[in-house]
């Protein structure tokens, strides 16, 4: 008899098959980095012939990558301020009350991250047209902040579902009021799941492509500059430079989320 | 008692104790204020736009002038049934279908290895390797594929230092996959949706596999089961809901998409790319939007289906 409880470790197969899903998974990433370096213009070639550090200086001097990647910063951030304070209120009115109709009000809110992108893209292109709203920075601002909102939501309902609620009676209790329960108890507590939620919005904004190419009428975001470079190629080792920063820009939030949040819950469920 | 909280500063907190006030003894009122900025928001910007989709999808396009007739009709759906675009519907399905059998087969090992056996650090690196492509760089995921099925690409470039070029070479000869280059194929396309939607079933499948307790696997392993018999009768059922939930998310991405079939693929149309069409060249809003139906109702009849086999009881 064994009284020890042991676990065997995994089968040689299940490790072979988990690191090979997850070589897949990033060994494409490593080559675009790979290919920022190479003296190549004209085509894909591998192995590189030769090394460079060439197009970070072009890539630096190009102004039009600059607008570009201009509006996608302040587009980012303001669809990510606009989603924080949506999904916080809806997350604590979802989260602290019951009432009619509130698996409707969080599965409105999931909606506009459940459909795909294009649905929601042309549905925004379609109202845009009935109402006559004319293509702008804000129609993609728009579209970015609405399905921003899931992700701060997500992250701020679970966050509040682990508060304990006695927190929030103690201060009253003690003579705090409403505002003040606000701003010393609860934000406090929220305030990393809202940083997480935020720079997950963040990324998702900043490297999105799908919707805005039907809400941004003639501007240029730095995905939507990336997008035609990759339908016609015609700077292949700019666009390599300018692909590896994106995968920088947007890593950096995630992996931050995952800092402020890491511990029990999971980052903001998943969903895109 | 909170009650007594609230009597007790009555008077000294002027009109922000008395809002607060006012909110404790009406939560309604709370509610209300609470929900109503994201419920204007979804609901004007989101659902108003899902309506006018709808909207847009009954009126026509005018032949001559090209400029949209907004009165109700049924024509655009009438050539939505052309054999064309049926074509087009079929083969957005049937690579959806494969491209979510093929996700599960890729992610259940990397899912149950790290809901079973990684622990401390090395958990937070699978969460980490699985969370950082799932939430960003679409494009560049993308883009990496084009580096790698080009012709003097990573791909030719090692299949011919392995001497398989042959093997390659049948495969694209092939009738329906096949094509000129692996980037110009089905299998370029599938390979990139596969390799862009895969974190979407790990993540689900691994929830779902945290959950099973490791007694239940040694029970099972006591009781005589070999291990093939305990994976067949009591993980895989135990991983279906996971699995059918992250099927989701493969089976949704996929019949949206519309840029990765344009940059690695064949020039045959998908969903997608028939809804881009339609709205930029060809001005064509209503039958664009009449083609977006097609995803909304293939996937809400997968619900009804996940629904009815029920895939959704055990989330």
């Amino acid at each position: 008899m064994r009284f020890k409880r042991t676990r065997s470790g995994a089968s040689l197969k299940l490790k072979i098959g988990a690191v090979a899903g997850l070589l897949f998974l990033h060994l494409p990433l490593l080559l675009i980095f790979l290919y920022a370096f190479t003296t190549e213009e004209k085509s894909y070639q591998f192995p590189p012939p030769d090394y460079t550090l060439k197009w970070f200086g072009v890539v630096w001097e190009r102004q039009d990558i600059w607008d570009a990647f201009g509006l996608s910063l302040r587009i980012a951030l303001i669809a990510t301020g606009a989603a924080i304070v949506l999904g916080t209120l809806a997350a604590a009115a979802v989260a602290r009350t019951r009432f009619f109709g509130r698996e409707a009000v969080s599965l409105l809110i999931i909606l506009p991250i459940a459909l795909p992108g294009v649905v929601t893209g042309i549905a925004l292109r379609s109202a845009f047209d009935i109402a006559d709203i004319p293509f702008s920075f804000w129609t993609i601002v728009l579209g970015h902040a609405t399905f921003c909102v899931v992700v701060v939501y997500n992250n701020a309902v679970a966050r509040l579902r682990r508060t304990s609620p006695s927190l929030l009676e103690a201060s009253l209790d003690l003579g705090a009021n409403g505002f003040q329960t606000f701003r010393y108890v609860l934000l406090p507590n929220l305030a990393t799941a809202l940083l997480a939620g935020g720079m997950l919005a963040f990324a998702l904004s900043f490297d999105e492509v799908i919707v805005t190419t039907f809400t941004a009428g003639q501007q240029t975001t730095l995905p939507i500059w990336m997008l035609s470079e990759l339908v016609r190629p015609r700077q292949r080792p700019v666009t390599n430079v300018v692909a590896v920063f994106v995968v920088i820009i947007t890593f950096l939030p995630i992996l931050m989320a995952y800092y402020f949040t890491r511990g029990g819950e999971a980052t903001a469920g998943h969903g895109k | 008692m909170a009650q007594r909280g609230v009597l007790m500063n009555q008077p000294a907190d002027g009109i922000l104790g008395r809002v607060s006030d006012l909110f404790f003894r009406k939560p309604g009122l709370l509610l209300l204020i609470l929900l109503g900025p994201p419920l204007i928001w979804i609901g004007v910007v989101y659902v108003g736009s899902l309506v006018a989709l709808l909207v847009q999808s009954f009126y026509s396009i005018d032949e001559f002038s090209g400029r949209i007739v907004r009165e109700f009709t049924l024509k655009t759906y009438a050539e939505l049934l052309r054999p064309s675009n049926l074509d087009i519907v079929l083969r957005t399905v049937l690579m959806a279908a494969s491209v979510t059998v093929v996700s599960a087969l890729i992610a259940f090992p990397i899912a149950y290895y790290a809901a079973r056996f990684a622990r401390g650090w090395v958990k937070g690196l699978f969460f980490i390797a699985v969370m950082l492509p799932l939430w960003s760089s679409y494009l560049v995921r993308v883009y990496a594929w084009k580096l790698i099925l080009a012709n003097e690409g990573v791909l030719n470039w090692t299949v011919e230092k392995v001497g398989l070029t042959p093997l390659v070479d049948a495969l694209l000869s092939m009738p329906v996959i096949g094509g000129p280059s692996l980037s110009f194929s089905y299998i370029g396309t599938f390979l990139v949706f596969v390799y862009l939607w895969l974190p979407f079933m790990i993540l689900p499948i691994q929830a779902a596999l945290e959950r099973v307790p490791a007694s239940m696997l040694e029970a099972s392993g006591d009781l005589g089961a070999r291990p093939g018999q305990t994976f067949r009768k009591v993980i895989f059922p135990l991983a279906l809901p996971g699995i059918v939930a992250g099927s989701i998310f493969t089976f949704s991405l996929t019949l949206g998409d519309y840029i990765a079939p344009q940059i690695v693929g064949s020039s045959r149309l998908f969903i997608g790319q028939a809804v881009y069409m339609h709205q930029g060249t060809a001005g064509n809003l209503p039958m664009a939007a009449a083609f977006s139906m097609v995803p909304i109702v293939v996937m809400a009849i997968y619900l009804w289906i996940a629904k009815r086999m029920g895939a959704f009881n055990a989330l």
